[in-house]
């Protein structure tokens, strides 16, 4: 193997151990939580109120939002993984062990961006084996599934990396989840058909990349969604390609890292 | 080969601070080099460039004959940086710092594992390998930085300040280490406050003042430069009311206690025989001052008033 290649394949490693060592230790912190929040959500959405609801797009309620919580789960958690280590990084200075060694900005952002993903489907794992206590997930189609999981998770850490790039205190890291992430998520059909909503909200709904990806996924676990697969894997591969053109436009300027 | 060459360096900051003038610097290779220079001088600006911490503002900066600009991969990996902050993940265990950092220069954990704990050992941390960094003292936390420096084994060590507040006795076992490591072939550029660190350790020197190199040279013919001497010369018993010393001037400072100032090409000897003449018995004696410190401050002195 080239030598420079042997190197890049090492320091990559290195990173996405280390971001991944980082989750794992403060587990209480990233692992725990997500996982009684979705079996709160499974327990007083899909069991309480769900039961009265009935039916949704020809399934149980409980089946028709467990996707969606799965996906929610791993989007924030993709995002806030990558968003709090990075910034972390930034505000402690030890950024500067990356910036001095011989790791082109590609490499530190593909060992972030594949340490929250790491994170993303490790809880949204979690989240499905909740999720088997109070439903069954009988998967349509597994192709679409993973990839589509996978997919969401790499656009969100991008996302987290972004905000951690711009970002000057640990608020500003909370502001987007808080703000934009969780009323996209809320909107993006997690827990209803948008065929229920007026027709202007349906097309304001369009423009809501989370619901091509909460739908997506829907399909490959339920067999049944609200838009084109095709256009949701078009859509969430446009997002990915601008933002990490972005991303990495913003590390090779040194913004925010490099005076 | 030079191990560093800096030309026309210039460095102005988003808020129009001018920290580098256009600098010109050459460390040759297994030099151990002194960059002095008082509170915002530029040196930490300067050595942020060399390590691609600060992007410059022009100018050209090569280690070991390698242009940052055109191969900063190949320059990063000559370079093993000890900066003047703590700069480590406080929660990371001692030992994950160093084989990380390893894994950055693409050092596979088979390599580094026993690098690790070889630099551990040498550098007394190794009882503290599974700590986090956070929990070290601040010697501790200094070797630390030393050893993750040292990790990939590069052939130029920058150190900022690695002594600040560290005590005496860890410093002076800071500075055997360094010597031993300049002997095995790394070049060292230090910069650090303690100009008797720069005097012990150093060959070749630059001061830096306001981003301006104003002294580059060897430290021997640097200290040849001092015009004068102040020695403190302490008496076994007190000098008599009439004492006096001729060609020679001093202050007494109480009754045992003598300042004597001599001039470059003044012999000791002449005074210690002078003294002895009159029955005077000296039990010690040591320097006023620093001798580099007073040179410092003098061509510090003089930036200031061309400025």
């Amino acid at each position: 193997m080239n030598t420079k290649l042997a190197r890049h394949k090492v320091a990559f490693n290195t990173l996405f151990a280390r971001e991944t060592r980082r989750f794992l230790r403060i587990w209480p912190q990233t692992l725990l939580p997500p996982a009684i929040t979705m079996t709160l959500y499974f327990i007083i959405f899909g069991n309480l109120i769900g039961s009265r609801i009935g039916q949704m797009g020809g399934f149980s309620y409980m089946q028709y939002i467990a996707p969606g919580i799965i996906m929610m789960s791993v989007i924030n958690n993709a995002y806030s993984n990558v968003a709090s280590s990075f910034f972390s990084a930034k505000f402690q200075n030890h950024i500067e062990e990356l910036l001095v060694a011989p790791v082109p900005n590609h490499l530190i952002l593909a060992g972030y961006v594949a340490g929250g993903t790491a994170r993303g489907l490790f809880v949204g794992l979690i989240v499905t084996l909740v999720s088997l206590f109070f439903t069954q997930l009988n998967i349509q189609h597994i192709f679409i599934t993973i990839s589509m999981v996978f997919l969401s998770a790499i656009l969100f850490a991008l996302g987290g990396f972004i905000n951690a790039i711009y970002a000057r205190s640990f608020d500003e890291i909370s502001i987007i989840p808080t703000f934009i992430l969780t009323p996209m998520t809320y909107l993006g059909g997690v827990f209803y058909s948008i065929s229920l909503l007026p027709e202007f909200w349906q097309n304001v709904s369009l423009l809501n990349p989370i619901f091509y990806m909460v739908n997506a996924f829907r399909f490959g676990m339920l067999g049944a969604s609200d838009i084109a697969i095709e256009i949701a894997f078009g859509i969430i591969l446009v997002c990915i390609i601008s933002l990490t053109t972005f991303a990495l436009y913003l590390l090779n300027k040194g913004t925010g890292i490099r005076n | 080969m030079k191990a560093l060459s800096i030309q026309h360096l210039t460095k102005v900051y988003s808020n129009g601070f001018e920290a580098l003038k256009g600098i010109n610097l050459d460390v040759e290779q297994g030099d151990f080099f002194a960059l002095l220079g008082p509170n915002g001088a530029g040196k930490s600006t300067t050595i942020g460039v060399i390590s691609s911490l600060v992007t410059k503002s022009s100018g050209h900066v090569q280690v070991f004959d390698v242009d940052t600009d055109e191969d900063a991969e190949a320059t990063k990996a000559y370079i093993g940086l000890v900066p003047q902050e703590f700069n480590f993940n406080g929660f990371e265990q001692v030992k994950h710092i160093l084989v990380s950092q390893a894994g950055y220069y693409g050092i596979p954990a088979s390599l580094a594992n026993p690098r690790a704990d070889d630099l551990l050992k040498q550098l007394g941390l190794w009882d503290k390998r599974h700590t986090p960094a956070r929990a070290l003292s601040g010697g501790m936390k200094r070797r630390l930085m030393i050893a993750r420096a040292l990790v990939h084994e590069p052939q130029l060590l920058i150190l900022d300040e690695p002594t600040a507040g560290v005590d005496i006795e860890l410093r002076r076992s800071m500075w055997i280490f360094l010597q031993a490591i300049n002997a095995q072939g790394t070049t060292i550029i230090l910069t650090t406050h303690y100009l008797e660190e720069a005097e012990n350790l150093c060959r070749n020197i630059a001061i830096i003042d306001k981003g301006t190199i104003i002294e580059n040279t060897d430290m021997k013919s640097l200290l040849n430069r001092l015009a004068k001497e102040t020695f403190i010369l302490y008496l076994s018993s007190p000098l008599s009311t009439d004492f006096t010393l001729a060609e020679v001037e001093f202050h007494q400072l109480d009754d045992t206690t003598l300042e004597v100032e001599l001039k470059r090409g003044d012999s000791l000897n002449h005074l210690f025989a002078t003294l002895s003449q009159q029955g005077i018995e000296v039990n010690s004696m040591k320097n006023k001052a620093n001798r580099l410190e007073e040179l410092f401050l003098d061509l510090v002195d003089k930036s200031e008033a061309t400025l």
